[in-house]
């Protein structure tokens, strides 16, 4: 690959033997020991080896997980609290799956941030880029249908409020939703169909992954200057190093890291991303009084509830869902979105400034997702109590109070003058956060359809080195010693 | 076939050859098409999820001012037995101010007979704004309006289970049921 020839050499008769008939190790060889790898690449690059690590701790504990669960309405809350209680280490199992579907996004997001900063998904990286996208989708998709099985009541009422943006698209809406539901709502039959589809699409997503890996293979990695190594032998010599040991080293130091971190979430804070809610079990009559997803899907949530309005025959609701679904699907048109010729911010000065910008309102977006949207962030005067009630001459007539008591007193004594009155609650003005959601929203959008492609046409890039070897560098090219390599 | 008379084992009738393609395509495409149409099907509710989707409800055993609430095929429906005031509260409302605008008659059913029990109320139990469930008599909060009060968005429904205040767009639906005899009543999805 990468139309670097292959210098894996055979050495025992084995595996001569093999390499003749499954050129399995060469593949290996050329792939994980002798590929030619950027030398400048910093830590941000360690994400996609600590991604391998999450997605294979999650199908080995997963694994373990369904040979205790059962997938029925009556069965599986119970079936989690006796692997919490009862199968040995089952509790280290199950926190390190739960933990483990956060500490995934935590990387993936990590992973695609730096992508976005680096311009990984310029071209050649296209295909590279889509195909990381569609690892995200997979993963949303696994970590929403995991996350119903416990059967607790964030899981029931999140799965409703979920299959219920289904409902909003017109005409074939509640079909589809009846339909991926397998009933009139969520049912047995629907928890053993995300049962199996949970336990399907983390492989799909394996499969995906060796073409992601396939895809970064055949143009090679990117770096931190967005300078393409040198192809010629001398060039590719002075820009790259192999992968073995110079990243192997690198990727294990970071996954290790990583993994100290992802401990003392399980042995430490095993709850603390998730909602108490959910050690309560699923009933369909009892609704949590604040719904939200986990915190890796709070995001698009907030994007989700800050259409508020309608345009034209299309109404708040669907506006939303749209919504939801573009953010993402933007992704995937964003190598021909950004019009710039210069890969990494670095050299973007401009871009740069947007792109933090964009970071924060992701973060941001995420606090909205987790607030109630009505709250005020910052409120504009008192909220008053209105006291509606009839006059003595049978009009509508309101008064307007600061305190409970007074205007309890008041409507008390326009009832016993045998007239009608209501107390209501007027909100001051304020700014909510539902305002916040909106204009991060907007932003969010116009940095992938008005900022990238105009900034890439108007901005003065600085200049970028002439190669990763002179990067790296600096300005004095001495005649230094070759890196031991 | 033009060739046809000229074929020796080594020549190549390209007649057959589009035969035997088209043949092979259109089998696999229609066999393809056929299994997943049983694939997809599979999907869909099975009998005894469909047969599992109406009940039969006594509504003689709801005691006045309170309500019960069943599940029909995992949803959730409210039969509230209204007292009086709840029943003039409900028809006294100026029709036109409200958000969904529906007279109570309209949310009623009628008896064997052809009469109204205007006393026995059947909605459903999903708020129309994001499908929480609201809470009513029995939890201690009927809302502004008598009636029934969303705990998620605080949507106010009356005594009607009509939308008065809060963000759900509609009222809450009445379900598809009738009465089977004067105390009886059959609701289906």
């Amino acid at each position: 690959m990468s139309g670097h020839p292959s210098t894996y050499e055979p050495k025992t008769g084995f595996t001569k033997w093999l390499d003749s008939r499954l050129p399995i190790v060469r593949l290996a060889y050329d792939s994980f020991v002798d590929f030619p790898t950027p030398k400048n690449l910093n830590y941000w690059w360690t994400f996609g080896g600590i991604l391998a690590v999450c997605l294979m701790t999650q199908i080995l504990t997963g694994v373990v997980l369904a040979m205790h669960y059962t997938p029925t309405v009556d069965g599986a809350f119970a079936s989690v609290e006796r692997i919490m209680r009862d199968v040995p280490y089952g509790w280290l199992i199950r926190y390190i799956h739960a933990n483990g579907a956060s500490m995934f996004f935590l990387a993936v997001y990590i992973h695609m941030v730096r992508g976005l900063y680096y311009g990984s998904y310029k071209a050649p990286r296209e295909v590279l880029w889509i195909l990381g996208c569609v690892i995200f989708l997979l993963m949303m998709g696994t970590a929403f249908l995991g996350y119903v099985l416990p059967w607790g009541q964030m899981s029931y009422h999140g799965a409703n409020v979920i299959t219920g943006l289904i409902g909003a698209v017109p005409v074939v809406g509640d079909s589809i939703k009846a339909w991926l539901m397998g009933g009139p709502s969520i049912g047995n039959q629907t928890i053993q169909r995300f049962f199996s589809l949970h336990y399907l699409l983390p492989f799909m997503i394996a499969g995906v992954v060796i073409l992601h890996i396939w895809a970064l293979h055949v143009p090679g990695n990117n770096n931190p200057t967005g300078v393409e190594a040198r192809k010629d032998k001398e060039g590719l010599k002075k820009d790259t190093v192999p992968f073995h040991p110079y990243y192997t080293i690198k990727d294990a130091f970071a996954i290790v890291v990583f993994l100290i971190i992802f401990a003392a979430f399980v042995f430490y804070a095993p709850n603390v991303l998730g909602h108490a809610d959910n050690y309560i079990e699923a009933n369909p009559l009892v609704t949590p009084a604040h719904i939200v997803p986990e915190w890796y899907l709070l995001p698009f949530y907030a994007i989700l509830r800050a259409i508020t309005f309608n345009i034209g025959p299309i109404d708040a609701k669907l506006l939303g869902v749209i919504a939801m679904f573009g953010s993402i699907a933007i992704l995937f048109v964003l190598p021909w979105l950004d019009t710039s010729k210069v890969r990494s911010m670095r050299y973007r000065p401009i871009a740069r400034q947007f792109f933090f910008g964009f970071v924060v309102a992701g973060l941001l977006l995420g606090w909205c997702g987790a607030s109630n949207p009505d709250d005020p962030i910052i409120p504009m005067g008192e909220d008053q109590l209105v006291v509606t009630y009839t006059d003595a001459n049978g009009l509508q007539a309101t008064q307007t109070y600061e305190e409970y008591e007074p205007a309890a007193e008041f409507r008390d004594s326009r009832i016993e003058a045998g007239q009608e009155a209501t107390i209501a609650i007027k909100k001051a003005p304020a700014f909510r956060f539902v305002h916040l959601a909106q204009i991060l929203t907007l932003y969010y959008f116009a940095y992938f359809l008005v900022i990238l492609p105009l900034l890439g046409l108007r901005e003065k890039p600085k200049d970028e080195p002439a190669s990763i070897h002179k990067a790296v560098l600096g300005n004095k090219d001495r005649a230094a010693p070759a890196p031991a390599e | 076939m033009s060739d046809a008379q000229n074929t020796t084992h080594e020549a190549i009738d390209e007649d057959r050859r589009d035969f035997i393609h088209i043949a092979t395509a259109a089998t696999a495409v229609a066999g393809a098409g056929a299994l997943a149409y049983v694939f997809v099907d599979q999907m869909n509710a099975a009998s005894d999820t469909k047969a599992a989707s109406s009940l039969e409800v006594d509504v003689s055993k709801v005691p006045l001012g309170g309500e019960i609430r069943v599940l029909i095929g995992g949803k959730p429906f409210f039969i509230r037995h209204r007292t009086q005031a709840e029943i003039s509260a409900a028809e006294s409302v100026d029709v036109s101010t409200l958000p969904d605008p529906q007279t109570d008659d309209e949310r009623l059913r009628p008896l064997p007979d052809g009469e109204y029990n205007r006393a026995i109320l059947v909605t459903s139990g999903s708020c129309t704004h994001l499908g929480c469930v609201p809470v009513g008599p029995a939890q201690g909060n009927t809302g502004d309006f008598g009636g029934w009060y969303c705990p998620c968005h605080g949507s106010h429904y009356d005594t009607s289970g009509r939308i008065r205040r809060g963000p759900a767009p509609s009222n809450l639906p009445v379900p598809d049921y009738r009465y089977v005899s004067p105390t009886v009543i059959n609701i289906s999805l």
